[in-house]
């Protein structure tokens, strides 16, 4: 049997009667729900990738009597290109300092390296691609290249838009300041720029260090 | 798909008992079948053991799912009429919204039943696993474990069922047969499209997929001829892809068998490769004889010269891939495209008679559905080739 | 298609037109040809009309380009009654076909055109009618019942909308361009594949989806955050209106689910426009791999469309009993229950498929356990009702026909959960009965309740009760004569997706159930009349207090329909049943000290990004690469250009607010 509910304090009026609207409109922070929606257009990012990784596993050992990861894939080339982007997450992370410092000048600096990180990662991956390509290797080839260049394509297609976003970004830096709504969309890319480096580190890891060990 | 290890489950007695409830429901099913008008609902009055049990299963589980839905429905009857606004209830409480009792109630109904559900579903599960070779021939007779099985292999193509009796040495075209209470063992593929296997008087469905093999045990009990078709769409002659299980007795059997030997067709390779192109509506054609291995084949996804075989490829592929240079080797690796479904053009309504048939086979001498009709080679070729490239 | 002149087919032909030529147009069906007409005629009238009365820039402000959650609502609903009448119209067909197609005749339809028919009715049942059904009702009422504005992301509302309508149109324009996929509505491959559908069906499949798909998802990702953070003060989780419990879950469903979708899409669409190698049969494909991912979001969805109607029944049942929810905490921990569980059962799609008997039995059970919170929540309807005070208007009627008819699906779909059961009934017309069963009886029920209940909501008068009485007879009656034969014919054997017949002795049964086809099809021209009706005589319908039920939550505390800032002061609730609470206390609705209030403004980004991408859909289904790349490039240009729009909101001004809850005031004081 539910009696009348009881009242949080909060919402009594100053004789004790509840309240049944605000009196003045209660300040909602502009954009305070942008954080939250990004992280879940990330989360749900993040599932278009476990299907990926998924479907990698699945068809990763299906090579249609064709190369294998031994015999395609470059430690080193691949570690040089992990840097890459790991050095553009710290970058990234001066950039977020900077931007708490107030200062347009030292972000607008860190944005221009961790584009030129980003830059180099692509044009590294876009080699390793070329490379494979010219030996064969293509995505049509077997099972699992199709799965290996779905994955990491799809990386680098997700590095190539927040380079692109970083670009227009640094506009809006530039003809705006580091007002709220840039400061607000500095903290989005920065999210997602972290999250393609966490994906990242799965690729490396699951694709090319476990690939050499099949 | 193909080898797995049977789980090493315990044939429970009691539960294959509790399931067969053979003199209970034989003597029920009548009864509750009559109203239903009965004898051409085939999956209520089947004529295999699998089968039967299946219908077992599906009576048990409705009677204990009634014992739930009946009284919901009777309630929510009696509510509604009790307490219409007309009727003015005494006991209308508008702020009754909780009783523990009943809530615990609510939980525990639909729980208890999913239990028994539950316990009833991962028995018979096991027990009629269509990878579970048959242990019985009815609720009375046990298979004689020194009795073989008859082996049949399945290949579903567009838009028809091969059939191939390895042991016999003969294959059919959407026509089978089989003799009365020896289990059947199927081993089911496909030729390009996922099919599904199915004769319902007999057992349950299992698919055809291209390059995979299922399996199915079944028994068949009483004599009869009955349909088997896929049950799973496959394109524009899907709704053809039918063929006739014969369930014979020992002598019709044999005989049949010699009926199919007499033909002077044989199935081999180059004739499989014509018989897989697509075609609709095809009347049953024998082959007194089978090119040996031709299953393993076509389930290996290699009968047409110069293929290589899917389990070749994947002995290589479990040694790491063939190394860097077979990058560009992809000779005899194509399978798909090898048949032309996209470019067939079924048969118009208002044409009925017409049967596109692949050239060059012969029809049984068996009488056929009237229409014998004439060859038509399927058109290929017109057009749905732009996008069609050989990638 | 028939064959064409080689000529059209090459050189500067086929660089702009890729593989689009004449013979993509149909004019040897008679059918679509009619069709066609007979929407361009239509088409012309509307345009017409709208064009003489010069509604362009009413049409352009007040709705294209809005982004109140309440007008977006009503468009979703416009568009899923739309689609509704084609995947109608799909059904009328099928069954037709199969009523005649019977010793040695072909029926009316080749199987070219009707295997069009069965996926595009699937199809577009699921992605057009029911998915923008229930995103209108819940983009509509969300934001009311929680006392909010609008929506957390009003700009991206609008673009999820016009997305969803662009992947419509790309389904529409297969009709009279080309040809729609011939796969079933989840395109197995390899059947789905390049090499088994070489022509353009799959690909208008695939981008018809896939553009739809991304406005679910973003709306998915709206919903969640609105329900998070726009609660009005005092309404904690345990104290939301069910309904927007149930909506919240279900957002959580899409958001977890559409990128399971987004994804194997791509990778069919890599098979078919690169050639790679997932889902083929040869060079180390698994097409089984598709079949997984494609249940993984494809089951789900069926309680993506489930959900947000089991709130609706609960609000309707409590409503109209005059009594509180029976059991709202056991009600939302079951809806939770479910949702979890939603993910774990995606194999009994899939039990002949050959895996092996634990595997089968472990996703058959964990089905049946989903029946335990389901059967809970019909019981706390039950005992809503019970002792309660029951008004047999017509939402309530639909819940009470909801919940004879659902019980009645939710026990096949358990049998249906046993898997040696399912290796006789699966594709069976006993399973296609079934999810008829519960997605007529659930989904679609719960969509005419809603209507019934909270049209007077929207638009200020009640629905016609004669009318609508005609139309849910004809409905009920209609839905058990279209498909207890289907039951039947499934128990004898009958698989779905057949176009011709052998067996003479089926025949009656689908006549039954063609009969019972165009039973239904006179109770939704009786739902069409009763809006036509109740249009005209709205003055007589008119509800001016804004609570014509009796209603229990924050949406009927406003005006019908509500302004354009729903409220002019944020509510402050107590209670779960908030507006009962309040009338129980006596409120009074305040009649001064009024402040101006933010809004977000209108932009038209969202209609000319949706149209770019029915442009590159175009471009992709047919070769045209060069009309693909620009609109690629033309979307990427309007998305970077409209972040450049800093001032995106605007002030309601105090004297707005004024005048119009001035009139409301007066309009409750001449109803006394």
């Amino acid at each position: 049997m539910a009696s009348a509910p009881t009242i949080d304090p909060a919402f009594l009026d100053k004789d004790g009667k509840p309240l049944f609207h605000l009196e003045h409109e209660p300040h909602h922070p502009e954009g305070s729900s942008t954080m939250l929606g990004f992280w879940m257009y990330l989360m749900s990012d993040c599932l278009i990738f476990a299907c990926l990784f998924a479907t990698y596993a699945v068809l990763g050992g299906n090579y249609a009597a064709g190369p294998g990861p031994k015999d395609l894939f470059d430690l080193s080339l691949v570690a040089l290109n992990t840097a890459m982007l790991l050095f553009s997450s710290i970058t990234y992370g001066f950039a977020m300092l900077a931007v708490e410092k107030n200062r347009i000048g030292a972000t607008q600096g860190w944005l221009a390296i961790t584009g030129l990180f980003g830059l180099a990662f692509l044009g590294i991956e876009l080699y390793e691609f070329a490379h494979l390509i010219h030996e064969g290797a293509t995505p049509m080839r077997s099972g699992f290249l199709s799965a290996f260049f779905a994955l990491v394509g799809t990386h680098g297609l997700h590095v190539t838009f927040g380079i692109i976003w970083l670009a227009t970004l640094m506009v809006q830096v530039a003809k705006k300041g580091l007002i709220p709504a840039n400061q607000r969309r500095l903290m989005c890319l920065s999210m997602f720029w972290h999250f393609l480096d966490v994906i990242w580190i799965g690729v490396f890891t699951f694709v090319y260090l476990m690939g050499m060990l099949r | 798909m193909s080898i797995r290890k049977r789980p090493a489950y315990a044939d429970s007695m009691t539960v294959r008992r509790f399931l067969d409830r053979s003199a209970f429901l034989r003597r029920l099913s009548p009864a509750l079948l009559l109203p239903l008008g009965g004898c051409d609902w085939i999956l209520m009055n089947p004529a295999g053991d699998v089968a039967l049990q299946q219908r077992n299963l599906i009576l048990i589980s409705t009677a204990l799912m009634l014992l739930i839905i009946l009284p919901v429905m009777a309630m929510t009857v009696w509510f509604a009429w009790r307490y219409r606004e007309k009727a003015q209830a005494k006991d209308h409480d508008p702020d009754w919204d909780h009783s523990t009792t009943l809530e615990l109630l609510i939980w525990s109904a639909p729980l208890l039943i999913i239990i028994a559900l539950g316990a009833i579903t991962w028995t018979s599960t096991h027990l009629l696993d269509p990878y579970r070779p048959i242990e019985r021939i009815d609720h009375e007779r046990r298979v004689d474990p020194a009795a073989k099985r008859l082996q049949v292999e399945v290949v579903a193509m567009d838009w028809k069922w091969l059939f191939i009796y390895p042991e016999l040495g003969i294959a059919t075209v959407n026509e089978m047969a089989a003799p009365v209470d020896q289990p059947i063992e199927f081993k089911i593929t496909s030729s390009s499209i996922m099919n599904s296997f199915f004769v319902p008087a007999l057992a349950g469905q299992i698919y055809a997929m291209p390059g995979m093999q299922t399996v199915l045990h079944a028994v068949a009990n009483k004599p009869g001829n009955f349909e088997g078709f896929s049950a799973n769409y496959s394109g524009a002659g899907f709704s053809n892809m039918r063929f006739r299980f014969h369930a014979l007795d020992k002598a019709g059997f044999d005989q049949w068998v010699a009926k199919v030997k007499a033909s002077g067709a044989s199935l081999d390779r180059a004739a499989y490769v014509k018989l897989e192109q697509p075609s609709e509506k095809v009347p049953p054609i024998y082959f007194g004889s089978v090119e040996p291995h031709l299953f393993h084949a076509a389930l290996n996804m290699c009968v047409q010269p110069g293929k290589k075989c899917m389990d070749a490829v994947m002995m290589t592929d479990a040694r790491g891939g063939a190394g860097k240079e077979s990058a560009r080797d992809t000779e005899g690796l194509r399978h798909d495209g090898t048949i032309d479904v996209g470019g067939f053009h079924p048969v118009e309504p208002g044409r009925a008679g017409e049967i596109a048939q692949p050239a060059g086979m012969t029809p049984a001498a068996e009488k056929t559905p009237a229409e014998q009709g004439h060859q038509a080679p399927h058109q290929q070729d017109q057009d749905g080739h732009e996008g069609h490239h050989g990638m | 298609m028939s064959p064409h002149p080689a000529s059209e087919n090459s050189g500067i032909w086929k660089l702009i037109f890729g593989r689009l030529d004449w013979s993509a147009i149909p004019i040897h069906e008679p059918i679509l040809i009619g069709t066609f007409i007979a929407v361009a005629i239509g088409g012309v009238a509307v345009l017409g009309l709208v064009t003489k009365y010069r509604l362009w820039g009413m049409l352009w402000r007040d709705w294209f380009t809005t982004v109140d959650h309440k007008r977006i609502g009503i468009m979703y609903m416009i568009l899923g009654l739309i689609m509704f009448v084609r995947g109608f119209a799909d059904a009328v067909m099928m069954r037709l076909q199969q009523a005649m197609a019977f010793n040695g005749s072909e029926g009316y339809l080749n199987a070219h055109h009707y295997d069009q028919i069965f996926t595009a009715h699937g199809v577009i049942m699921i992605f057009f009618v029911a998915m923008p059904m229930i995103t209108g009702i819940m983009n509509y009422m969300v934001p009311l019942q929680i006392g909010a504005r609008d929506v957390s992301f009003p700009f991206l509302n609008n673009f999820s909308f016009w997305m969803t309508t662009a992947g419509a149109v790309i389904v529409m324009m297969s009709l009279f361009v080309g040809e729609f996929a011939r796969t079933g509505w989840l395109a197995y491959p390899p059947l789905s594949g390049i090499a088994y559908s070489p022509g353009v069906g799959v690909d208008y499949y695939i981008w018809g989806l896939q553009i739809a798909g991304i406005g679910t998802l973003l709306s998915g990702v709206n919903l969640i955050a609105t329900i998070v953070k726009m609660r009005a003060p005092g309404m904690s989780m345990m104290k939301l209106p069910i309904f927007v419990w149930t909506s919240l879950c279900a957002n959580v469903l899409i958001v977890a689910a559409f990128p399971v979708l987004t994804a194997v899409l791509a990778l069919l669409s890599l098979d078919r426009y690169v050639g790679t190698a997932f889902f083929t049969n040869d060079m180390g494909g698994n097409p089984m791999m598709y079949v997984n991912l494609i249940w993984i979001w494809g089951h789900p969805e069926v309680y993506i469309l489930i959900l947000p109607l089991f709130g609706v029944f609960s609000e309707v049942t409590s409503t109209f009993s005059n009594k509180r929810l029976f059991g709202y905490s056991s009600m939302v921990y079951a809806t939770v229950v479910i949702a979890i569980l939603s993910y774990l059962v995606w194999l009994h799609h899939f039990f002949t498929m050959g895996s092996g008997a634990s595997v089968n039995s472990f996703f058959g059970i964990t089905t049946m356990v989903i029946s335990i919170p389901t059967g809970a929540k019909l019981f706390n309807w039950l005992f809503t009702m019970y002792r309660g005070r029951i008004r047999f208007e017509l939402p309530m009627m639909w819940t009470v026909a909801f919940m004879l008819t659902f019980v009645v699906g939710g026990m096949t779909g358990v049998l249906l959960a046993v898997p040696p059961a399912d290796f006789v009934l699966h594709n069976s017309l006993f399973l296609i009965a079934h999810f008829h069963n519960v997605i007529i009886g659930g989904v679609l029920f719960g969509l005419f309740a809603a209507i019934n209940y909270w049209w007077p909501k929207a638009f200020g008068f009640k629905l016609d009760r004669k009318w609508g009485v005609y139309s849910f007879w004809l409905w009920v009656v209609g839905f058990w004569f279209a498909f207890m034969p289907l039951y039947i014919l499934g128990l004898m054997g009958v698989t779905r997706r057949m176009r011709v017949f052998d067996d003479p002795s089926l025949q009656i049964w689908f006549e039954i159930a063609a009969l019972g086809a165009v039973m239904i099809a006179a109770g939704i021209a009786c739902m069409f009349i009763q809006f036509g009706v109740s249009i005209k005589n709205r003055d007589k319908l008119r509800d001016t207090t804004g609570d014509p039920w009796n209603g229990r939550t924050l949406e009927w505390a406003t005006s019908s329909p509500p302004p354009d800032y729903n409220f002019a002061f944020t509510p402050v609730i107590h209670d779960g049943d908030a507006w009962a609470d309040m009338k129980k206390r006596g409120y009074q609705r305040p009649t001064s000290g009024f402040e101006p209030i933010h809004m977000p403004s209108n932009t038209g980004t969202g209609v000319i990004i949706a149209g770019l991408s029915i442009a590159f859909s175009v471009g992709m289904i047919w070769y045209m690469w060069w009309l693909a790349g620009l609109s690629f490039v033309g979307i990427l240009a309007v998305a970077i250009g409209h972040t450049f729009n800093y001032k995106r909101d605007f002030h309601i001004p105090r004297d707005v607010v004024e005048r119009t809850e001035g009139e409301r005031t007066r309009q409750l004081a001449m109803q006394g």
